[in-house]
């Protein structure tokens, strides 16, 4: 669509500008009055929520924020984002938040590492810099930050929403859970048995990570990515690999291009097998559970034995892979991957023939379609329920290998389940597939010349759409690098399916969602 | 229906316990003298409760594959709590993030008698590739004496058991 022309005639908004000097990419600043309804009408044109949104400090040389808010349009796989640039005295912009769900979170991580504030929203709580031990006042992504002085506790304490009436009790679990697993605090206000509401409280893993990137050059910043949420490395990496190439203009040569899908991939496989033993052990299946673990066990065996890891790392490098794949191990992966699917066969054959276990899975934790629609949902938990982007779409090599998304409707665990068992038989073939397409040539192309510039890598890892949006400065060092996990969108999710769930299902519900704690708090 | 499946499956199969001397050799050797010390020094069982301080999720997936049927290191006696009361020891991964600071204390003053510190993960050692960060402490040794450190990013399953077994073997260390 022409977006000028649209946007004149449709909503009679004119922009300031229209940069699209990336191929899937347009920029369009808009005047402070606009804002509002530049962003309501790209989100009507593209049927997309907040994809992510996010400010720059650039008070040194222009004396502005920027505030930058990005839609995807699935059908024409378009990136639109609405800028807006204000005065750096000013420290306020307009709230989105009442307007489009999907825009609270992001608008209380702006006013938390920015203290620009979003003049009218509902929720200023913040989600990572936790009250009880960082002061007021400090605000680590402004460019001019210096740490807080004294540390300690401040004293203050967060607002959890409190439920009133007879009967209702609170039941606060964590940050340390029961199990080997991440630290986040839920808080459930329950009447008898079933949830009414639960509250989470993350940033309990947060490090810094996007204040840590600025001023790294790419290659450490690759490092850095790795480990923002580890059981998405590949896609994680990929994803910042994929913004600076665009930023180079630099053309993946096709053997590296099929490398890091079939990585990606496999990376797919071994989480999607984890969730499924994972489901299985929170209702109490041991057997399948054990079951799921070896097959964990050997694909992450496959990982070391193609590229040196089990989980992937090291990879990617900004041009191409460092790894090759050669017809000796592709064959090799191929008869594994053989023998991994007919054990998958068999895992669902056993599990969909206990009733206990579809008892307790059928229609537990339900996402209806609309409330994941309306509050933004991504990736697999939103294709459980009836959404179909999948950022694989339509793109290379992922077209040529025949590819469909898989949605079911059900929005409840066995539908997060049942995506997952089909994406894992999926990854096979479409492994088998690039293995197949691999033919001798280059495995990395080298960026040339200096770039001062700006763009986004987008990658459909295992959860959903990983992003990476990247900007260089004339050093070539990062100067912002915004990361949104599918995480960060998908939390709210869970909170929605348990209410009217009992506890004891929360474990299964969680699980379903697997969502990453160190890839939402960064 | 599902238990004929299951019977099916191992008499197909075979059992994966029994094919681990054939699977991985070097396990076995280190886990049987694990076991030895582990009767010896702990009366059989050695309990660890782990606490993630802001690591990547890598760490704890690697803790996790050291319990699956392959390496299943509870044959040997060692054993991951859910209670810190329950433990005799405290694994920690993460640089510590400020956030979880008072969590960490409180484990590790939840643990009873004499109790003693692994860490596990570059992170944890120093604070790894987050040490500069304006919201990490840069290492469990700046709050808790630290008694082991498994290195890697993260480190493998092997690895862990041989390391357990190194801390376990030390004299003078506990």
């Amino acid at each position: 669509m022409n977006i000028r022309e649209e946007f004149k005639n449709k909503y009679q908004i004119e922009p300031i500008t229209v940069n699209t000097r990336l191929e899937d990419e347009s920029y369009l600043t808009v005047k402070h009055e606009d804002f509002i309804p530049a962003c309501l009408a790209l989100h009507k044109l593209c049927h997309s929520p907040v994809m992510m949104m996010f400010a720059e400090d650039k008070r040194k040389t222009r004396s502005c924020y920027r505030l930058n808010t990005a839609f995807y349009a699935a059908n024409t796989q378009h990136w639109y984002y609405i800028c807006l640039d204000f005065p750096g005295a000013d420290q306020e912009f307009p709230s989105v938040a009442k307007e489009i769900y999907s825009a609270t979170l992001f608008e209380r991580e702006i006013w938390e590492m920015f203290g620009i504030r979003p003049e009218g929203s509902p929720d200023l709580r913040r989600l990572r810099l936790h009250e009880e031990v960082w002061p007021e006042g400090y605000f680590p992504l402004r460019k001019d930050f210096t740490p807080p002085p004294a540390t300690g506790r401040t004293g203050q304490e967060y607002n959890f929403i409190k439920g009133e009436g007879e009967g209702l009790f609170e039941v606060p679990v964590g940050p340390v859970h029961a199990g080997i697993i991440g630290p986040g605090h839920f808080h459930f206000t329950a009447a008898g048995e079933p949830i009414i509401n639960l509250e989470l409280r993350l940033g309990f893993t947060h490090r810094g990570v996007e204040k840590l990137m600025e001023g790294k050059t790419l290659t450490e910043a690759l490092k850095l990515c790795e480990c923002v949420s580890g059981d998405a490395a590949f896609a994680h990496s990929l994803a910042c690999c994929s913004a600076a190439e665009k930023i180079f203009d630099l053309t993946v040569p096709a053997r590296a291009k099929l490398i890091r899908a079939i990585c990606l991939e496999l990376e797919r496989m071994y989480n999607h097998i984890n969730d499924i033993g994972g489901i299985a052990l929170d209702v109490g299946f041991s057997f399948a559970s054990s079951f799921a673990s070896v097959m964990k066990e050997t694909i992450l065996q496959l990982n070391d034995s193609i590229s040196g890891n089990r989980y992937l790392k090291g990879v990617n490098v900004i041009g191409g892979v460092t790894k090759d794949i050669n017809e000796r191990s592709a064959a090799g992966l191929i008869g594994k991957l053989k023998t991994l699917n007919t054990d998958l066969k068999g895992l669902e054959e056993i599990l969909f023939s206990s009733a206990s276990f579809m008892d307790r899975v059928d229609s537990t934790g339900i996402l209806r379609q609309k409330t994941a629609e309306d509050i933004g949902i991504i990736g697999l938990a939103g294709r459980a329920s009836g959404l179909t982007l999948d950022l694989r779409t339509n793109t290379e090599p992922y077209r040529l290998a025949g590819f469909k998304p898989i949605v079911l409707g059900t929005g409840d665990a066995l539908a997060r389940l049942k995506i997952r068992l089909l994406e894992f038989k999926q990854s096979v073939q479409l492994i088998n597939s690039f293995a197949g397409q691999l033919a001798s040539g280059a495995l990395a192309s080298i960026p040339a010349g200096i770039k001062e510039d700006f763009a986004l890598g987008a990658v459909e890892g295992w959860r959903g759409p990983v992003l990476y949006w990247l900007k260089l400065d004339s050093n070539q060092k990062i100067e912002r690098c915004k990361i949104t996990d599918p995480s960060f969108h998908n939390w709210e999710g869970l909170s929605y399916a348990v209410q009217g769930e009992i506890i004891p299902d929360f474990p299964l519900c969680n699980k379903s969602f697997d969502l990453s704690y160190s890839g939402n708090d960064l | 229906m599902a238990i004929l499946k299951i019977i099916k499956n191992r008499l197909v199969k075979g059992i994966v316990d029994l094919r681990r001397e054939e699977l991985m050799p070097e396990i076995e050797a280190l886990g049987k003298e694990l076991k030895r010390v582990i009767n010896r020094r702990f009366r059989g069982s050695f309990h660890l409760r782990e606490v993630d301080t802001g690591s990547c999720g890598a760490c704890e997936s690697e803790i996790i594959a050291t319990t699956n049927p392959i390496y299943d290191v509870q044959r040997f006696g060692v054993n991951f709590v859910a209670s810190p009361k329950h433990a005799d020891a405290l694994l920690v991964t993460g640089p510590v993030s400020r956030n979880m600071l008072l969590a960490l204390q409180k484990t590790y003053e939840a643990i009873p008698g004499e109790k003693f510190v692994i860490t596990l993960g570059d992170c944890a050692l120093n604070g790894g590739l987050f040490k500069d960060s304006y919201y990490t402490l840069g290492g469990v040794d700046k709050v808790l004496k630290v008694d082991l450190h498994i290195p890697g990013c993260p480190p493998t399953p092997t690895e862990i058991i041989k390391r357990l077994l190194s801390l376990l073997i030390a004299p003078g260390e506990i």
